[in-house]
């Protein structure tokens, strides 16, 4: 069992805790640099989305299917290597951070298409009676509008990019998984697969759990309270 | 000048062709009734008149301005406001936030100046009492008259109302009516499409009959609902006036 029950090992994990710190770290740096780049990307092709414009629609489409039907292993490796042969290679940390960005940037570009297009037409009609350009229309009448919606999927987005900082093995990252993977195989470290893993599981859960679990508590009560207006007002302007 | 000029407009959605060469002047002032059945144009007609629609060909003159997708944003917000079959409230914000709204962000105003501005509209719908509450705790027919008080906070020159009865329960609509005959009594230009054929004989100063894209028969309410000429209004009118 590689040593799931042998104090040895644990005791090894002990030691090098510091190495598993480390990994968290990377990985959380990772994630949030990340999050700015996929939040960037997301509100760009996610206006683009919901745009009259056909060519930007298209543009935004494009990119979103691209993306969402290529591994993000696949997209990691084209742009570690392909960067790299071309002459500019960025290193391991841009990598992951443009990868994961890149990646998590067209999953955010539907939770905010999806979120926009909740609202109802009229309301943009409504804004733009009123003499209210494009930006005025955004930010004072559909984006509070939408927001309720976009948050919790986006929360849902965040937990999964996080986990995702471990495809950044594949290039050699030295985020949580790949620090993981390095211990138990190195020279002097090696052997304690299962703890390590264990342990490095168990690190992503406690990141992660409070933060889906936050999410999901969020939409049932987003859900209830949006009832209570549908009781208590008219059905016709929901 | 005419207020609003509509000069050879059409308008296609797709292959549906449903504005056919339209032409129209609304004078200062004046308040024009648009009627006719569904699928006529009435409300692309006065859609076009603040570019929620852009014509397909033709020219729509605001004020002697030409309404271009270029300058819709600034010709609007000067110009014209409207009132909506369904309201089209702000759900997020209290009623004085959405009179306020255009007013502060658009039209340069302090809010003290907003607030009073929305406070004598609020007056004038006689639902004062209902500044601080959120649209949807309040029925159609008072949603619909917070819609005409925010619509007058932008002090336009022109209002155009597209159905402004119809998604409303039959007790509530002569609330809206008679907030808007008041308003008839301004200087205001009121372009109306309703099936209020009441609300028409009383306020209108002249009455448009729409059908298939163009315009039919135009008249004074008397010339209207007296002695049409084309057979197509008499049958309409026979129909709709019981």
């Amino acid at each position: 069992m590689s040593g799931l029950f042998s104090p040895r090992a644990w005791n090894k994990i002990w030691i090098y805790r510091g190495t598993f710190l480390l990994g968290l770290t990377n990985t959380l740096k990772t994630a949030v640099v990340a999050l700015l780049i996929a939040l960037l990307l997301g509100i760009i092709f996610g206006l683009m989305a919901t745009s009259n414009r056909k060519i930007l629609k298209s543009i935004s489409r494009v990119y979103v299917e691209v993306i969402q039907n290529t591994p993000v292993l696949l997209q990691m490796c084209f742009l570690y290597y392909a960067l790299a042969f071309s002459g500019h290679s960025p290193g391991i940390i841009v990598t992951g951070f443009l990868a994961l960005g890149i990646y998590t940037g067209a999953y955010m570009a539907e939770v905010i298409r999806a979120g926009i297009e909740s609202v109802p037409k009229g309301q943009f009609e409504a804004a733009q009676s009123q003499g209210f350009g494009y930006a005025g229309q955004m930010f004072y009448i559909i984006i509070p509008q939408s927001i309720k919606v976009i948050l919790p999927p986006m929360t849902n987005v965040i937990v999964n990019m996080i986990k995702n900082t471990s495809c950044l093995y594949i290039v050699g990252g030295a985020d949580l998984l790949s620090l993981t993977y390095s211990f138990v195989t190195g020279e002097n470290t090696g052997g304690s697969y299962a703890p390590a893993y264990i342990v490095c599981g168990v690190i992503f859960f406690l990141i992660c759990f409070p933060l889906s679990s936050f999410a999901s508590m969020w939409e049932t009560s987003l859900k209830k309270r949006d009832q209570k207006v549908f009781q208590n007002g008219t059905p016709k302007e929901a | 000048m005419a207020m609003i000029k509509l000069e050879n407009v059409n308008k296609s959605f797709g292959d549906l062709h449903v504005l056919k060469d339209v032409n129209l002047e609304v004078e200062e002032g004046e308040k024009l009734v648009i009627i006719g059945p569904s699928g006529s144009g009435k409300s692309t007609t006065v859609r076009c008149m603040n570019f929620l629609e852009a014509p397909s060909s033709g020219h729509v003159y605001i004020d002697g301005t030409e309404l271009t997708s270029k300058n819709k944003t600034k010709v609007v917000r000067e110009s014209t406001s409207m009132v909506f079959q369904q309201f089209n409230l702000y759900p997020h914000m209290t009623v004085l936030k959405n009179l306020t709204l255009a007013p502060m962000k658009l039209h340069h105003k302090s809010k003290k100046e907003a607030e009073e501005l929305a406070y004598h509209y609020l007056d004038i719908v006689g639902l004062k009492d209902k500044a601080d509450v959120y649209p949807t705790t309040l029925s159609g027919g008072q949603q619909q008259r917070i819609a005409i008080a925010r619509a007058l906070c932008s002090q336009s020159k022109i209002i155009l109302f597209d159905e402004p009865t119809s998604a409303l329960d039959p007790e509530t609509i002569q609330e809206v009516l008679d907030v808007m005959i008041k308003l008839a009594k301004e200087n205001i230009t009121m372009v109306v499409v309703t099936h209020e054929m009441g609300f028409a004989r009383q306020v209108a100063d002249r009455v448009i009959f729409m059908e298939d894209g163009q315009i039919i028969e135009s008249g004074t309410p008397e010339h209207f609902f007296n002695n049409p000429e084309s057979e197509r209004v008499k049958q309409f009118l026979g129909k709709i006036i019981r």
